[in-house]
């Protein structure tokens, strides 16, 4: 379904509106919003809105429409139909007039948020509350000062330690010849884009959700559809299957994550014995089980992490420290299998101790929104996708990172990643529709796997490394071996 | 080649519509942006030439085949590789075709291409549309008070005709945004300290972590690098995709041997698998397999207490909350009481440690001493394990299985059987879903 006219660049030289909506339709919203572009069309179809104010810089939009979405600089059809009010969370530049809510004086007005809340001031009286929110004996000069110190300290003990780089030590390994890797199976039967998916323990299971809502199960090896489930929300972004087989949890723009029970009863829907697990504020962004199906592990777009009890739905430990959407997360396969990693918007890779809610180890390294974290098989490092097209490799013993992979004609960002079973292979998926398979430890770009039709937006080796799933906004899911 | 690039342009445009819009965004334009200006460097850019389209001869335009070249040359990438970032940066119309506008595709031949002038770029703020044109212009024109550049006058002339009905909203919106730039200008310097303060404020710094980073024990780099190298290393012979894996692979060969020769109990494990529980005393206890042979080998020594008194902390660690207190006081009774069946030995100081604890228990009142038998079982027991008759007679008798004899008919597919799903097994027991299967459950790969 062809969704946008190209009418060319002929004479005028115009680009196309970006949701294909005809100019009349445009007009009658921005009417009422002043500034903004997007027509009713793409209001009431799912398909985000590229919602954006003309005096800022685009920035990423990934998912979508909600009111409590502002953090990413998407707005709502309330926000939209009202009058005025227009954020730009990130520059904070002023792009609304009207009146302050301080002194009532209609100026050019500074949209910020406190905790979340928007508030619309002059930019007077944002200096005066800005003034009055520092604590006692601290400047913001004191607080920059320090942080710069800090940070500074901080590398300077990190590179103490670090006597050798990685491309160094991996030169008395062999190179590795291109992979010969082929897609075996193609999974159809989503109508909407894939967003994720995750394996069964069996090796052939999975289950994969997309943006309609549905929520499949597959055999992956016969291609049977064993069980489906529609959803209310539509965005199921993440899903997991639990380590037993019988349940699978899954939940996406409706803030929460519940736990659906698997069962082989024709007449029993999975979703009529659904259970309530996790709540956040914000979208659900990712979700596993731990070691059993009692306890859920989430990250949401809220920006933090937390642990749940399934049988009583209850919160057992919070993770707090991002300070943008957390987008990912991983639990380590280590021995005391006590910790995770989390990547979010903020750039950030933290790693966390599950039983104190602790932040024990932060990497700041990306330079744009970290999309995937993943463990290496043996838990002593991890790899992460972001937004600035590189796949970067972090060693957790030497505190530091050691590996980028990137090359200058990958430009598009990279969404997901996973290790192959050695950890010799790192498969990455791109927003170009293409897979990038990595020799870690040379870094150097052994083979690309083509075949989607639009972004990937998620691989993951099956459990006993046999085969590599990759789920796209195409609508499929294939199986690469 | 040509029946290649075409699937794929098709591809991409079909699926263009519903992905341009949602792949328009500022982290991918800089890098998009990045490459066409390197191709519109006057020296080492892309030649240009005027190229001729029916009468017309159009300047400054190149061909789809320099394109590619230039792409080849510029990032040494392959000419798959270079078209695929070819098409990726038509569809985003950063660069346009002349022949058949209305397909934006790349071919790799004499058709003429030009670059799309920067304020149409998607990366720019301005939301590209006719109706921002005419407000540009209109802003233009009042600014300069009616001195347009002469195609800019024409455009003008022609967008008040093409969009007469809007043309109210345009002017309105010129006039407004004009005000809104001026009064920016004055109170700039402000409204950036104000930014400013504000940023900081609402998102402190994380001073608190990074003083307690500072405190860290880290580990030289050299030590740890080699440690990823020996692991991949050992690895590699156990990596299906790396090195293939015996008999077949059920994805390429439909034949799901290796699948019925892992499962968690097989009477004769295969030789890899038994090969992996030398590697580390956690892949000995993940697997299923691995973890009963152990616990005959504890037996004989007279230690299972051990093993039981971990398995029953892992139960307690990752099982339901409601059955935490009951498991806690069945460990205290058969682990360490003082006169317990199966007494556990630990340190006095754990000890004590775990035995106030138990007084409130919780979910990792068992962890210190569960570390404790834990190390000491891997530092005493499985060394001695891996030594002993026992494992050495398993990796004998393991089997190396033979390679799937290729299909005599190479073109027909093996018939793809379904297994029983997990829920079902579980619902025939009782009917009771078996919820706290520990991380023991999987069998080890190959």
């Amino acid at each position: 379904m062809f969704k946008n006219d190209f009418s060319t660049p002929t004479d005028l030289e115009c680009s196309p509106t970006r949701d294909g909506g005809t100019q009349m339709h445009t007009v009658k919203v921005e009417q009422s919003h002043k500034l903004e572009h997007f027509s009713i069309r793409s209001l009431v179809t799912d398909n985000p809105p590229l919602c954006k104010t003309r005096l800022t810089s685009a920035r990423t939009n990934k998912y979508l429409p909600d009111v409590r979405a502002h953090t990413r600089n998407i707005f709502s059809e309330e926000c939209v139909r009202s009058t005025g009010a227009v954020m730009c969370d990130q520059t904070f530049v002023a792009v609304t007039f009207g009146p302050c809510e301080s002194c009532a004086k209609t100026s050019p007005l500074m949209n910020i948020y406190i905790k979340t809340e928007p508030i619309n001031y002059c930019s007077f009286c944002v200096e005066k509350m800005a003034c009055q929110g520092l604590q006692a004996g601290e400047s913001l000069a004191s607080l920059k000062r320090e942080s710069a110190t800090l940070k500074k300290k901080l590398d300077e003990e990190r590179n103490k330690l670090n006597d050798v780089e990685l491309s160094k030590v991996a030169e008395k390994v062999e190179t590795l010849s291109s992979l010969s890797i082929k897609t075996r199976r193609v999974l159809k039967g989503h109508n909407n884009k894939v967003l994720c998916m995750d394996w069964c323990k069996d090796k052939r299971r999975m289950v994969s959700s997309s943006q309609d809502g549905k929520v499949i199960v597959w055999d992956a090896f016969t291609l049977n559809k064993e069980h489906a489930m529609s959803l209310p929300c539509t965005w199921v972004m993440a899903c997991a299957y639990a380590p037993s087989g019988c349940a699978v949890a899954c939940g996406g723009l409706d803030n929460k994550c519940c736990v659906f029970p698997l069962s082989m009863d024709p007449n029993e829907s999975p979703v009529t014995k659904k259970k309530l697990v996790a709540m956040h504020t914000n979208y659900l962004s990712a979700c596993t089980f731990t070691n059993s199906d009692m306890q859920l592990l989430t990250s949401s777009g809220d920006g933090t992490c937390a642990l749940w009890d399934v049988e009583s739905g209850q919160l057992l430990q919070s993770f707090h420290g991002h300070t943008a959407d957390t987008l990912s997360l991983d639990l380590a396969p280590s021995e005391t299998g006590n910790t995770f990693v989390s990547g979010g918007c903020d750039k950030k890779a933290n790693v966390w101790d599950m039983r104190s809610g602790q932040n024990i180890q932060s990497f700041e390294n990306h330079q744009s929104d970290i999309n995937c974290v993943k463990y290496y098989p043996s838990g002593d490092a991890f790899a992460s996708a972001s937004d600035d097209a590189t796949c970067r490799f972090y060693d957790l013993r030497a505190d530091r990172e050691v590996a980028v992979y990137q090359k200058e004609s990958i430009i598009f960002g990279a969404s997901t990643v996973d290790f192959s079973l050695s950890g010799r292979l790192l498969f990455a998926g791109y927003n170009d529709y293409t897979i990038n398979v990595w020799d870690v430890l040379k870094g150097n770009r052994i083979s690309t796997m083509y075949g989607h039709e639009n972004r990937v937006s998620r691989v993951r080796l099956s459990p006993d490394g046999t085969a590599l799933c990759s789920a796209s906004w195409d609508t499929t899911l294939r199986i690469w071996a | 080649m040509s029946l290649l690039f075409s699937k794929v342009s098709l591809g991409i445009f079909s699926f263009f519509c519903t992905s341009c819009q949602d792949v328009m965004v500022a982290a991918l334009d800089l890098g998009m942006e990045k490459v066409i200006v390197a191709m519109q460097d006057p020296d080492m850019g892309v030649k240009m030439r005027n190229q001729r389209l029916l009468i017309t001869v159009i300047p400054h335009a190149m061909t789809g085949r320099d394109i590619i070249e230039w792409l080849v040359h510029k990032y040494n990438i392959c000419e798959e590789e270079a078209l695929h970032l070819g098409v990726m940066l038509v569809g985003f119309s950063y660069i346009y075709p002349l022949k058949e506008p209305r397909l934006l595709v790349l071919r790799p031949d004499d058709s003429p291409y030009r670059f799309q002038t920067p304020y149409f770029w998607t990366s720019t703020r301005w939301p590209a549309s006719e109706l921002d044109y005419a407000i540009y212009l209109a802003k233009k024109n009042i600014r300069k008070q009616g001195q347009l550049m002469e195609y800019e006058k024409e455009r003008y002339s022609l967008l008040h005709k093409r969009i007469n009905h809007t043309w109210d909203f345009v002017v309105m919106q010129a006039r407004e945004q004009l005000r809104a730039s001026k009064q920016r200008r004055k109170a700039d310097r402000i409204v950036l300290e104000c930014q400013e303060q504000a940023y900081w404020l609402v998102n402190r710094p994380p001073i608190e972590t990074w003083r307690r980073a500072l405190g860290r024990n880290r580990v030289k780099s050299s030590i740890c690098l080699e440690g990823f190298l020996k692991f991949s290393e050992q690895y590699q012979n156990h990596d299906p995709i790396m090195q293939g894996c015996l008999p077949s692979n059920p994805w390429i060969s439909d034949d799901t041997a290796l699948w019925t020769m892992n499962a968690d109990t097989v009477p004769t494990p295969t030789r890899l698998r038994v090969e992996r529980w030398g590697f580390s005393f956690m892949a000995l206890l993940i697997d299923t397999m691995g973890r009963r042979e152990f616990m005959i080998y504890l037996e004989k020594e007279f230690s299972a207490e051990n093993l039981c008194f971990w398995q029953a902390c892992e139960d307690i660690r990752h099982g339901e909350s409601s059955k935490i207190v009951e498991k806690v006081d069945e460990i205290y009774k058969n682990f360490l009481a003082p006169a317990a069946a199966c007494w556990v030995n630990i340190d006095s100081k754990t000890m004590t440690k775990t035995l106030e604890g138990i007084q409130r228990p919780h979910r990792f009142v068992m962890d210190d001493a569960q570390m404790h038998i834990y190390f000491l079982m891997k530092k005493d027991s499985y060394p001695r394990y891996l030594k002993s008759d026992l494992y050495k007679n398993m990796l004998a008798r393991a089997i190396i299985p033979q390679e799937t004899k290729k299909s005599v008919f190479p073109f027909m597919r093996r018939q793809r059987h379904s297994s029983p799903s997990p829920a079902k097994a579980a619902t025939q027991e009782d009917g009771l879903v078996k919820g706290s299967e520990l991380a023991g459950t999987s069998s080890a790969a190959v």
